[in-house]
């Protein structure tokens, strides 16, 4: 009894100083892993500024629009990467946004409740497959599965259509942008159908009846009363997805065909920045060489930021119209 | 008290028959000394059984429930009046392990029967719920949406039926020069109006009331009951309502329901001044517990 009264008393002399003391130290620490974060992006930009410089310096703006790679002559320039990363990227998009979409879908509005679960728990397992399993399986099982059944009918048929035929036109070889933006899209679902699928689920059911509740069909209920509520954060979704496509090293590597050439149709091998640098960062000798790889960085990163920036600015009305809406 | 008066012996039993009591009344079945053979009946309802899963939320209810009036639903929470409603329109069947047996019938038709088209139903049974639930579009929109899924009308007919609805919703005179504003910026009491007017813009039979005014302001809710009042020229209306008196000014009809059966069923003034069942005079009159 006395000797817990003794603690009590001292109890306010602890709070006094030590008590300061520790808080003090406890927010300064904290602060500290906070800014450490900003150094970190700053030094990064910093150095890959002052990494790309000698390249900018000698080729400009036309680095950006140069289709030349020849480590012989040191002539570079990053169009070739850029497309590449640009198409596929978009590819992934064409394939991975629908596909998702439908998985919401029907995760949130038709499944039954014993199906929901498995569903839910196989998009989450895909999502953990590490990317170079994928690069493994895209060029050990799928591309030349895709070169023997389905890029020889592509070119036959697709290849003669005016205007999009050289898109499709070429020798079945497999690896590809094509290949590529193809097993890109594969990745991007999981991620983007789990976000797609949490979108759905904060429609209020109240409002979804409602909308039954006058007649409506379950396509009627998504088109006219799901999307709209959720169409903001399906685009941030989006982005959030392409800014994955956009930075996929491993598994882009692996299936691209790693060519520096600039080639019309989709089935020929191209490259994408992050292969590029996976690539060639062990063989660039000379500054200029290796100058010219940082600047793709460079590029890679400030697109990655731009698309990522719109996700979150999108993301973020979200989440203001969801406060007002309480 | 009682009880001590007893024996021992006796005071089981009388335990026994007290507790059976509402089970082995003769009239267990609701009371309902109302003739409505007078009235047309607009839906009737043939010992329907509900469940949640394996809860039982309705007991074999029965009742008739006449054309263009108003009927009251009252009773505690978790009675099942929201539940009997709801089963009016199947909108139950959004959900899984939720059904009912028994039968509903609407101009002779068994709505539960599952040939029965689920969205020409809810074209004829419309639903206004307890909070307001705004479509995330326009207010014309929102009207329209409904009719739309009906009717094919054109741009004038449509503008024609926007502002029927929402003249008779009492809504016109505020939102006239809001029509292309999102609904959801509309003030709570006028958003339920809105909810109202999208309900009877598809020109339902019956609409479906679940406490529309629990979430409002008293001059919202006085608009509402107006609203009610006029609507029961056109159409029959069943309104949930944990408002006795609310029950009372704008009903015809009263149904009391406990425990997920119908206690007592009968005119609204009959229920409210001179009730047959115990049990509805003390859910009437606040002495239940």
């Amino acid at each position: 009894m006395n000797s817990t009264q003794k603690a009590k008393g001292a109890h306010p002399v602890k709070a006094g100083w030590i008590g300061q003391i520790a808080d003090a130290v406890f927010t300064n620490l904290t602060r500290i892993c906070a800014i450490l974060v900003l150094l970190i992006i700053l030094a990064m930009m910093v150095s890959l500024f002052i990494g790309a410089w000698p390249a900018f310096k000698k080729f400009g703006l036309s680095f950006l629009v140069s289709s030349e790679w020849n480590p012989v002559t040191e002539d570079f320039g990053a169009f070739v990467a850029i497309y590449g990363t640009l198409v596929t990227s978009v590819i992934a998009m064409l394939i991975g946004v629908p596909v998702s979409f439908g998985i919401a879908i029907f995760i949130t509005e038709l499944c039954p409740v014993w199906l929901k679960r498995p569903v839910s728990t196989a998009i989450e397992l895909l999502a953990a497959i590490p990317s170079i399993i994928y690069g493994m399986w895209g060029l050990f099982v799928f591309a030349p599965f895709f070169a023997d059944h389905i890029e020889p009918w592509i070119s036959d048929n697709l290849g003669q259509i005016p205007l999009i035929g050289e898109l499709f036109s070429g020798p079945p070889l497999g690896i590809g942008l094509l290949t590529a933006g193809i097993i890109l899209g594969i990745m991007v679902i999981p991620f983007m159908a789990s976000v797609f699928r949490d979108l759905f689920e904060v429609v209020p059911p109240v409002l979804k009846e409602s909308a039954y509740g006058i007649g409506a069909t379950t396509w009627e209920v998504i088109k006219k009363i799901v999307l709209p509520y959720t169409k903001i954060g399906v685009v941030g979704g989006t982005m959030l997805g392409l800014g994955r496509a956009l930075g996929e090293t491993m598994a882009v590597t692996f299936v691209i065909g790693n060519a520096d050439r600039l080639e019309t149709s989709l089935l020929m091998p191209g490259n994408t920045i992050s292969s590029s640098l996976a690539n060639q960062f062990t063989e660039a000798v000379g500054e200029m060489y290796t100058s010219s790889l940082i600047a793709l960085g460079l590029i890679l990163f400030f697109i990655t930021f731009v698309v990522l920036s719109i996700a979150k600015f999108f993301l973020v009305r979200l989440t203001m119209r969801e406060g007002t809406r309480t | 008290m009682i009880q001590t008066e007893n024996s021992p012996g006796k005071t089981g039993k009388n335990l026994l028959e007290r507790g059976f009591a509402t089970v082995k009344n003769p009239a267990e079945q609701a009371a309902i000394t109302l003739d409505l053979s007078s009235l047309p009946v607009k839906l009737s309802i043939r010992d329907l059984d509900f469940f949640y899963g394996s809860f039982q939320a309705l007991h074999s209810v029965t009742m008739e429930i006449p054309e263009n009036k108003v009927t009251a639903m009252i009773g505690p929470s978790g009675c099942g009046k929201s539940t009997l409603i709801r089963c009016f329109n199947r909108i139950y069947e959004l959900y899984p392990k939720q059904y009912a047996t028994g039968q509903i019938i609407l101009d002779g038709r068994n709505i539960l029967s599952p040939k029965e088209d689920l969205n020409l139903l809810r074209a004829r049974v419309g639903m206004v719920f307890q909070k307001p639930t705004p479509f995330p579009m326009s207010v014309y929109d929102n009207i329209a949406f409904g009719v739309r899924l009906y009717e094919n009308l054109s741009r004038s007919e449509m503008d024609e039926r926007v502002e029927w609805a929402l003249r008779k919703a009492a809504l016109w005179k505020e939102v006239k020069d809001k029509l292309r504003q999102i609904g959801t910026a509309l003030s709570g009491g006028q958003q339920q109006r809105l909810c109202i007017a999208r309900a009877i813009a598809v020109k339902p039979e019956i609409v479906l009331l679940d406490e529309p005014c629990s979430a409002l302001d008293p001059i919202s809710t006085a608009k509402v009951e107006e609203l009610i009042d006029e609507l029961v020229a056109d159409y029959t209306i069943i309104i949930v309502t944990h408002n006795m008196q609310q029950a009372a000014r704008v009903s015809d009809f009263t149904a009391f329901m406990y425990l997920g059966k119908l206690i007592e069923f009968d005119s609204t003034d009959k229920m409210f001044t001179n009730p047959l069942r115990k049990e509805t005079e003390d859910y009437i009159t606040g002495r239940f517990g």
